[in-house]
């Protein structure tokens, strides 16, 4: 595990598994997985689907559906809070600790007004005043960008468009300062310059705010302009954790490389064939032998098939899991 | 389709009352079928030596006699042949055509879809037992009329709730996928619409056999129903509230049997429907 | 009636101010194009644009105001229902949500077996099987997979089923609704591949619709941009990303992130680069003139009160835009970031 500096991480994942039991059998979704987010970092998430990249942090919130199990550790600011009670979770999540998905139209009320539903975070957990709430609310969306605050807290969550759903999502979830917001997929539902723009609302709060994020994609042309550090993952495990630049000029992982080969590009002067990962991905709860990337790696050796590479550090901020990582 | 069956069948197998209430009515029909060829008695026999018998195995009157010295195990059973041959044909009906009226109505919306609609509030306004008690005057008495007469009141609901599961499964891609390729009306309706409303069609038709055996022993009570010497539950039943204080036993055997019979039945239709239900959403 | 501004030889397919309205709000308005045979054609656009509903409605999925679609010279608006549901047989689609688009209680095989049944009734049942399995490993899934059903496969093998089923009667077009849209990056490009290979195989037009410009411009030879219900543009492949002419294109284009550019550390202030501030508006809101013009940041007065025409840029490529001679000479980051090759 990295240790930035001596200040506490503000997330720290150690050791951290999740089955789900299902009518085969146990399935693992994810398999032993550490990572640490500092104060005011952005730490990007990549990986396919199946890769367990959203079920690391289901976990870290409690959110696991009722047939998965976690085990391991999740520290948040120095407390342990994997297994915590339900009552000790609800003060810290929605407030400290938030979360958006994907579609917003789902994370939403669809019978209350928008006003009404983020007055009521600050009133249950800041114990605000209705009004103090309701003004509070409107500076929020201010702060989001969100054009005529005053005359979308009175609308309905159907009246306003898809992107404008995701500004009052980062909105409600900024509410009360939290410590960190953790962002799954949250442009992938979205039309493209729609995406830009929620991309520089997390951007600007980036620099404005005093806080952590996570943003979890399977683009990494998405997670790149905005994460200092990325980690890859891949079949319930990480593969690559290293600073966002290094990932960006140097991958060392062979997955990462072609990850990044994948990225939608403007530029590419190759029109015949659109770059792709052959095959799928192992999703959850297939059996590893040796390496789970070695079917689709074209790195792929004897070893690699039968002895499943162990996570370690190849120079001062990079770790991979690749028995034979691309030298920069 | 076997294949989708698999994990619904594992999940009714892992609840328990449910399987419980299996084997009851399995063993319930079973002495149905063939409990009355093992006794020495047949329905219309009197027995005047043991009229009003108690239940006991010394004259093989098992489960006793009722006033005219008939045997109550052998007429027990036998009218349990008749309340399932009810439920089951009457259950068979409504459900062809309730399944077929809600299929088409829901599917082809609309004006024809409303006009369906209203034909069937319209019927949904009729009492049921007046219709019956009509059909049954002018047509005469008959058992299959009664059964088929039933059925003809029982597609109503079982119309209504395919043709809402039919609204809903019409807005989905793979409908629109089989229009583009070039699917006739008939063949959607048939093969993909009818296919994924089976699930709650099951479950409510277990749900109903009930309900309709209880309707025909009520008219049966009534007198409406099964004629003599034939009974069904309900008839025994009826025969046997006269004689409650000073032989139980002629009320209380059938009584038990259709109470247990239908519980059973009951419990089984809730089992299925947790069982189909999360494939459902699934 | 206006024609497609672009002229194209040996059309298969030619559409004629189509039109669709839901209630007092147009979807489509006034759309017109054509398509040639093995030709693929790329049709761009966001929420709102219109263009599942110009899919829709160009296989009378869905019912059209106004408007002709010729096909092999016969109008699918028009004609009987009989002669439609025989034209089918050469008009297939594919579709957004992979699974969704599949019976879920239907095999794979019996998936497959259904056009052949329906369009070849006189097949025998080893020569169906045959065809079923031969398309099936075509796409690259194993025999196996037609005794399976589909929620045992993954997203892009279900698309792979769609692709398989719709090709099962070698249609002589494909329409493809956002067909990799609900998938990975690193999966779209097996799909987009395939696609290209069965173009090639089987000389299928396609007309690939899709808000993701990336994708577009590697299966395209023509490329429709299409905003609020309208074609805005209309260009061969490399002419639109070379010179894209109308703002909206402009935008698309600078909204596709690119990791190699906007190193983290640097804010970028929102909406500041961006030709389209905003979003397209929800509901039936329909501003008089351009359509574009609320968004757009070269709005002028002519802007709100004429709706501009598609007009001639050069000779395979047309825009509907008041301004875009002025915006042709002016200099534009993103005319410069498309031209520059990608380091090595």
């Amino acid at each position: 595990m990295m240790q930035h500096g001596i200040s506490v991480p503000t997330l720290g994942v150690e050791n951290l598994q999740v089955t789900y039991a299902v009518a085969g059998g146990p399935v693992s979704a994810v398999r032993d997985v550490s990572l640490t987010v500092a104060p005011r970092e952005c730490l990007g998430i990549v990986g396919e689907s199946g890769s367990g990249k959203t079920q690391v942090f289901m976990a870290a919130m409690g959110l696991l559906a009722v047939n998965g199990r976690a085990s391991g550790s999740v520290r948040f600011d120095g407390r342990e809070i994997l297994g915590l009670a339900p009552e000790a979770l609800n003060r810290i999540r929605g407030s400290e600790l938030t979360m958006i998905f994907q579609d917003p139209m789902s994370s939403l009320t669809p019978h209350l007004k928008i006003g009404v539903q983020l007055a009521e975070v600050l009133v249950t957990h800041r114990g605000f005043s209705w009004r103090d709430a309701m003004h509070a609310a409107g500076l929020i969306l201010e702060r989001v960008r969100v054009p005529e605050p005053q005359r979308r807290l009175q609308q309905y969550p159907y009246e306003l468009s898809g992107g404008m759903r995701q500004r009052v999502m980062i909105g409600m979830s900024l509410l009360c300062e939290p410590k960190l917001l953790i962002a799954d997929e949250p442009t992938s539902a979205l039309d493209v310059t729609v995406q830009s723009q929620i991309m520089d609302v997390l951007r600007e709060l980036r620099f404005e705010a005093a806080m952590a994020m996570i943003l979890i994609s399977h683009d990494l042309g998405v997670v790149a302009g905005l994460a200092d550090r990325i980690i890859v993952m891949y079949a319930g495990r990480v593969v690559e954790d290293a600073p966002a630049s290094e990932v960006l000029q140097r991958a060392h992982h062979p997955y990462t490389a072609l990850l990044l080969e994948c990225v939608p590009n403007l530029r590419d002067a190759r029109l015949e064939r659109m770059p792709c990962l052959p095959g799928q991905a192992l999703g959850a709860g297939m059996q590893e032998l040796g390496c789970a990337f070695a079917p689709r790696c074209p790195r792929a050796t004897e070893l690699c098939r039968l002895e499943r590479p162990p996570l370690r550090a190849v120079h001062q901020s990079v770790q991979v899991a690749c028995h034979h990582p691309l030298s920069p | 389709m076997s294949g989708l069956w698999r994990e619904p069948g594992r999940r009714l197998r892992a609840n328990t009352g449910a399987v419980i209430a299996l084997g009851i009515v399995v063993i319930l029909v079973s002495m149905a079928l063939v409990g009355p060829w093992l006794s020495p008695y047949d329905i219309e026999a009197l027995d005047w030596s043991h009229v009003a018998a108690w239940p006991g195995m010394a004259h093989a009157h098992w489960f006793g006699t009722d006033r005219l010295g008939r045997d109550l195990f052998v007429r027990t059973l036998d009218g349990a042949r008749v309340s399932l041959a009810v439920g089951l044909v009457a259950s068979a009906v409504s459900l062809s055509v309730g399944v077929s009226y809600g299929a088409v109505a829901g599917y082809l919306g609309g004006r024809t879809d409303r006009l369906m609609m209203r034909i069937i509030e319209i019927l949904s306004g009729l009492p049921l037992i007046f219709f019956v008690i009509f059909l049954t005057v002018i047509l005469g008495r008959s058992e299959t009329l009664l059964f088929v007469s039933i059925g003809a009141v029982g597609w109503l609901t079982m119309a209504r709730i395919v043709r809402g599961r039919t609204l809903s499964i019409r807005q989905q891609e793979f409908i629109e996928a089989a229009v583009a390729s070039g699917a006739s009306t008939a063949r959607i309706i048939v093969k993909h619409v009818v296919p994924n409303v089976l699930g709650p069609v099951i479950v409510y038709a277990t749900l109903t056999v009930p309900q309709i055996i209880l309707f025909e022993s009520f008219l049966s009570f009534l007198g409406l129903g099964i004629q003599e010497p034939r009974a069904s539950l309900g008839t025994l039943i009826a025969q046997g509230a006269g004689e409650m204080e000073a032989a139980p036993w002629i009320l209380l055997v059938p009584g038990g049997f259709l109470a247990l019979l239908l519980l059973s039945l009951n419990i089984l239709g809730d089992g299925l429907r947790d069982a189909l239900d999360a494939k459902e959403s699934g | 009636m206006p024609s497609p501004a672009v002229a194209v030889n040996d059309s298969l397919l030619e559409v004629r101010d189509l039109s669709v309205n839901f209630g007092a709000f147009s979807a489509l308005t006034g759309v017109s194009f054509s398509l040639g045979a093995g030709e693929t054609l790329g049709l761009v656009g966001e929420s709102g644009s219109g263009k599942s509903t110009l899919a829709r409605a160009l296989l009378r999925l869905i019912p059209a105001a106004r408007g002709t679609v010729m096909w092999r010279g016969v109008d699918l608006l028009s004609c009987d229902s009989a002669t439609l549901r025989r034209q089918r047989r050469d008009l297939q689609m594919i579709f957004q949500d992979p699974l969704g688009s599949l019976n879920p209680r239907m095999t794979v095989g019996e998936a497959l077996a259904e056009p052949l049944e329906i369009f070849e009734p006189g097949l025998a049942a080893r020569d169906r099987q045959a065809r079923i399995e031969e398309m099936l490993e075509r796409v690259g899934l194993v025999r196996d997979a037609a005794r399976r059903y589909p929620h045992e496969f993954s997203g892009g093998q279900c698309q792979r089923i769609g692709i398989a089923r719709a090709m099962m009667l070698r249609p002589k077009l494909l329409v493809c609704d956002e067909p990799v849209s609900s998938l990975d990056v690193s999966i779209q490009g097996q799909i987009v591949n395939l696609l290209m290979d069965l173009q090639q195989e089987f000389g299928t037009a396609i007309l690939f619709i899709s808000h993701n410009l990336a994708v577009v411009r590697h299966i395209s030879h023509r490329v429709l941009v299409m905003y609020l219900g309208r074609i805005v543009e209309e260009a061969a492949r490399d002419a639109l990303f070379a010179a894209p002419a109308h703002p909206y294109t402009r935008a698309l284009l600078e909204a596709v992130p690119d990791p190699t550019r906007a190193p983290a550390g640097i804010p970028r202030v929102a909406d500041d680069n961006l030709a389209a501030a905003g979003e397209p508006p929800v509901g039936s809101a329909d501003p008089s003139g351009c359509v574009f013009r609320n968004r757009c940041r070269y709005a002028e007065g002519i802007c709100e009160r004429e709706i501009p025409r598609l007009e001639p840029v050069s000779a395979q490529h047309a825009v509907a835009c008041h301004r875009w001679r002025a915006l042709a000479t002016s200099p534009d980051p993103t005319q410069s970031a498309v031209r520059e090759p990608r380091p090595a």
